[in-house]
């Protein structure tokens, strides 16, 4: 009996709720800045890491012929010069410095923030695939030469589809970060998901949902890659045969 | 076949090989023989350049293996090498392992080197575990697929290195069989061992290197027999 108030009350509270949602969202069609702000986030995201992956890639690997290849070392030197570079360098001052001063004349700063982050990515991709390499036994290198193979030819059906395993999670890791470390884009005028709460909050005059919305974006967003990360990681090790 | 002409290795200022020369000849089974430290494992790894040499000339087949401009690739082919640890292809099927190489570099094609691979399973008694994983495998049959994968290449010579070290005692003997059977064949054999019995029983020559240098070489009959050298009288009288 004296729960029965209390749902009234709740469902009274709920209705405003509801009401305060719209208020928020759909007048001014204020979720569509929303939609924009997802698409954006999701596209700089993937468009990082596919750059991520192929400078740390690319990297990994001249760095690794590099001990053999006397040739290679001035290559490996500015390698490792790109990683210290960047690595020093917070992800917001990065971005900064590309829309504002090396791509000063971009109108839209999207392509730009894909270039900024994935630079940045890069440099951390090139140290786990190099970490990755590094944990596959160095007799499986040998025994691939010893049958006259080349170092890349070795590199590329012995020693990579091994070290593939212990490379994989740690990019889905990578990934993880990447996502959330989006949300600084906005710095230069990105409408992505936290770009665009923050203005539905300064046009509603309403906080708590805008924010929580983004909050549980991102949350969802990583949870989501987090399964699939592990699924991934199981079939890494069912599929391992050693 | 191999000319090992003052041969040197240095680890970081620590001398290893301190001048070895020697020569292998067609249908030679070389053993080496010597306590741990002796440089046993560097020699045969300088053979094919596994280890580069500091110092000397590795002439095989005429082409000097230490010449930056020799192709080393090309020459590795026709050594096949059998590690303590196999070093199998753990990502690999038994017969992936076997035709990976021939149809990579020799450019065989796929049915023809499956057929030779089946034939040298065969001989060494492991037909049925051509669909196996190397994890699947017992570390002697491991062994005898090592075996197998360096004959896929038709190598001119074979460099074992303690190839019976890191196996349970009841499995050296089916490796040793294996080993024996191909030396019966009449291939080059260069055999770094522990296995005193093999080397006395199977090898044409023995070399007994200690401290990075060859103290003696002989035939097994001198070598065990008629020690010469106090150092090698005394090495065998701790392994005999």
């Amino acid at each position: 009996m004296i729960l029965t108030p209390f749902f009234l009350a709740a469902g009274g509270s709920l209705g405003k709720w509801i009401a305060k949602l719209h208020e928020t969202f759909i007048e001014n069609e204020r979720y569509k800045m929303m939609f924009e702000g997802f698409r954006n986030t999701l596209v700089i995201t993937l468009g990082a890491l596919v750059i991520g992956v192929t400078i740390g890639m690319l990297i990994a690997v001249v760095k690794y012929l590099a001990e053999d290849v006397p040739g290679l070392k001035p290559f490996a030197w500015v390698c490792d010069l790109y990683v210290k570079i960047i690595r020093g360098i917070p992800m917001v001052v990065l971005l900064l410095i590309f829309y504002y001063i090396i791509f000063a004349l971009a109108k839209d700063g999207v392509p730009v923030a894909i270039v900024a982050f994935g630079i940045n990515s890069g440099a951390y991709m090139a140290e786990l695939i190099r970490s990755g390499i590094n944990a596959v036994d160095a007799g499986q290198m040998e025994a691939g030469r010893s049958l006259g193979m080349s170092r890349i030819q070795a590199m590329r059906v012995v020693v990579f589809p091994q070290a593939i395993r212990y490379i994989l999670p740690a990019i889905g890791n990578e990934l993880i970060a990447l996502l959330k470390e989006t949300s600084v884009a906005g710095y230069v005028a990105v409408m992505d998901v936290t770009r665009a709460g923050n203005l539905i909050r300064n046009n509603s005059f309403d906080a708590v949902n805008p924010l929580m919305l983004v909050a549980i974006i991102y949350l969802v967003l990583v949870l989501l890659l987090t399964w699939l990360l592990g699924k991934l990681e199981r079939r890494l090790k069912t599929g391992d045969k050693r | 076949m191999i000319s090992v002409k003052n041969l040197q290795k240095d680890f970081g200022g620590v001398k290893v090989l301190k001048g070895l020369s020697t020569e292998i000849e067609k249908g030679d089974v070389i053993c080496v023989i010597g306590p741990s430290g002796s440089g046993k494992s560097t020699f045969l790894r300088c053979l094919n350049m596994l280890e580069k040499p500091t110092g000397g000339k590795i002439i095989f087949e005429g082409d000097d293996l230490t010449d930056k401009k020799v192709d080393l690739d090309r020459h590795r082919q026709k050594m096949g090498m059998v590690f303590q640890q196999f070093n199998l292809f753990p990502h690999m099927t038994v017969m992936k392992n076997l035709i990976v190489a021939p149809m990579m570099l020799k450019k065989i094609p796929e049915e023809q080197a499956k057929a030779k691979a089946m034939e040298l399973l065969g001989r060494v008694g492991l037909v049925d575990r051509a669909d196996s994983y190397p994890n699947q495998l017992s570390g002697g049959q491991k062994q005898r697929v090592a075996i197998v994968r360096a004959l896929c290449m038709e190598p001119d010579v074979m460099l074992f290195d303690e190839p019976t070290s890191a196996l349970d005692p009841e499995m050296v003997g089916e490796v040793l069989d294996v080993m024996k059977k191909l030396a019966a064949a009449g291939m080059t054999m260069v055999v770094v061992t522990h296995e005193m019995g093999f080397a006395r029983e199977v090898s044409n020559r023995v070399l007994f290197l200690d401290d990075g240098v060859i103290l003696e070489e002989g035939t097994p009959g001198e070598i065990f027999d008629h020690p010469r050298n106090e150092r090698l009288q005394s090495f065998l009288a701790k392994v005999l």
